[in-house]
């Protein structure tokens, strides 16, 4: 016997043994019925699952790219600063997420077939069972329950054909669904732990943002000074007022200790 | 007559594309029974394959059986095993 038929055999044999007989044919139609509704609804949460899954792992592909976005602008501001050691290290880390931006996408694409093939499963059985209400209907207005049961044996397993092949769909996309929900939860829970925040984690400002913010800081006040040093030279300014600004600039210490503090906040805001 | 992919639905095949199928067939269950992974995965794709170009979509809302019924696509060795070998009709 070929391959195929063999294949054929067994899965119908399956499909079929699923299916109860009543004592009434009829009410067996009405029982398989009210089974083909709940298999119905059950693909439709199939669908909706693996859309919340598809969902999660876009989010996580959004958080990694924009923090691989940031490590780049990172690397990008070390080098017009003249720090490669910085540079190096951001590009480093980014080339971390990079990989596993590439694995989410792959998932993210696999459970995005899965969803569509669910999809379509959904429409051809949904098409099939409105086929078997028409037919019970008929059945059971024209037919006789003696009658009736080699007519309803046509329409069941055309039906339980259908059955069995949905219900075996749904099984793969669980099984597919539920690795990637394994793999999802760890890169959730990386995320959480600020592992992955720490390496790049702009917003609480790590390592090399600490060294960034802190030359710019550096340079912000030298301007600053400078821009000072310029208006107190512009003319019809009081020698007090400008003896203010010398004062300043030459007491730099502090200003400066509190001018660092400032910017660690300052580009939390503006990036957020 | 009718032939079902697992996971994607009914074709209507005509029966002169059938030697043709039936050949990839016989790769197929080759490859089931040596374990030969790779050579299991062309057959179905194939056949799968010819059976898309060959056939065309079956109406949604019949309610008619499948003469023949292949495993879905991306189906592996043991999964058609575990399939088939539950009746012990797998031999190895």
């Amino acid at each position: 016997m070929s391959m195929w038929q063999r294949f054929s055999l067994i899965f119908r044999s399956k499909a079929n043994k699923a299916l109860d007989k009543a004592e009434d044919p009829r009410e067996t139609l009405d029982y398989s019925y009210q089974r083909q509704l709940d298999l119905l609804a059950k693909v439709r949460r199939g669908v909706a699952d693996v859309a919340t899954s598809r969902k999660r792992v876009e989010l996580q592909v959004n958080q990694l790219s924009a923090q691989s976005d940031k490590l780049q602008g990172q690397a990008e501001q070390a080098i017009k600063v003249g720090r490669e050691d910085l540079a190096r290290e951001a590009l480093t880390r980014k080339s971390g997420l990079t990989q596993q931006i590439v694995d989410l996408k792959a998932q993210q694409a696999q459970l995005q077939g899965e969803e569509e093939k669910l999809t379509l499963a959904q429409q051809r059985l949904s098409a099939k069972v409105e086929a078997f209400r028409t037919r019970k209907e008929t059945i059971k207005a024209t037919y006789t329950a003696a009658e009736a049961q080699s007519k309803i044996g046509e329409a069941m397993s055309g039906i339980g054909e259908e059955m069995g092949d949905v219900g075996m769909a749904i099984q793969r996309a669980e099984d597919k669904t539920a690795q990637m929900q394994a793999r999802a939860g760890a890169i959730d829970e990386l995320i959480a732990s600020g592992a992955l925040d720490d390496a790049s984690s702009l917003n609480r400002g790590d390592d090399i943002s600490r060294e960034l913010e802190a030359m710019s800081s550096q340079s912000d006040v030298e301007s600053e000074l400078a821009r000072l040093k310029s208006a107190s030279h512009g003319g019809a300014i009081e020698g007090s007022s400008a003896a203010g600004a010398l004062g300043a600039g030459t007491s730099g210490q502090p200003m400066q200790a509190g001018a660092e503090e400032t910017p660690v906040q300052q580009p939390e805001e503006g990036r957020a | 007559m009718i032939v079902r992919i697992l996971g994607e639905g009914q074709y209507d095949v005509a029966d002169d594309a059938l030697a043709r199928l039936n050949s990839i067939d016989n790769d197929l269950g080759a490859a089931v029974e040596s374990g030969d992974e790779a050579a299991f995965a062309a057959a179905l794709t194939a056949l799968h394959d010819g059976v898309r170009a060959a056939g065309t979509a079956h109406a949604p809302d019949s309610l008619d059986e499948s003469d023949v019924i292949l495993p879905p696509s991306g189906a592996s060795i043991d999964e058609v095993r575990e399939l088939l070998g539950d009746d012990g009709l797998i031999p190895g």
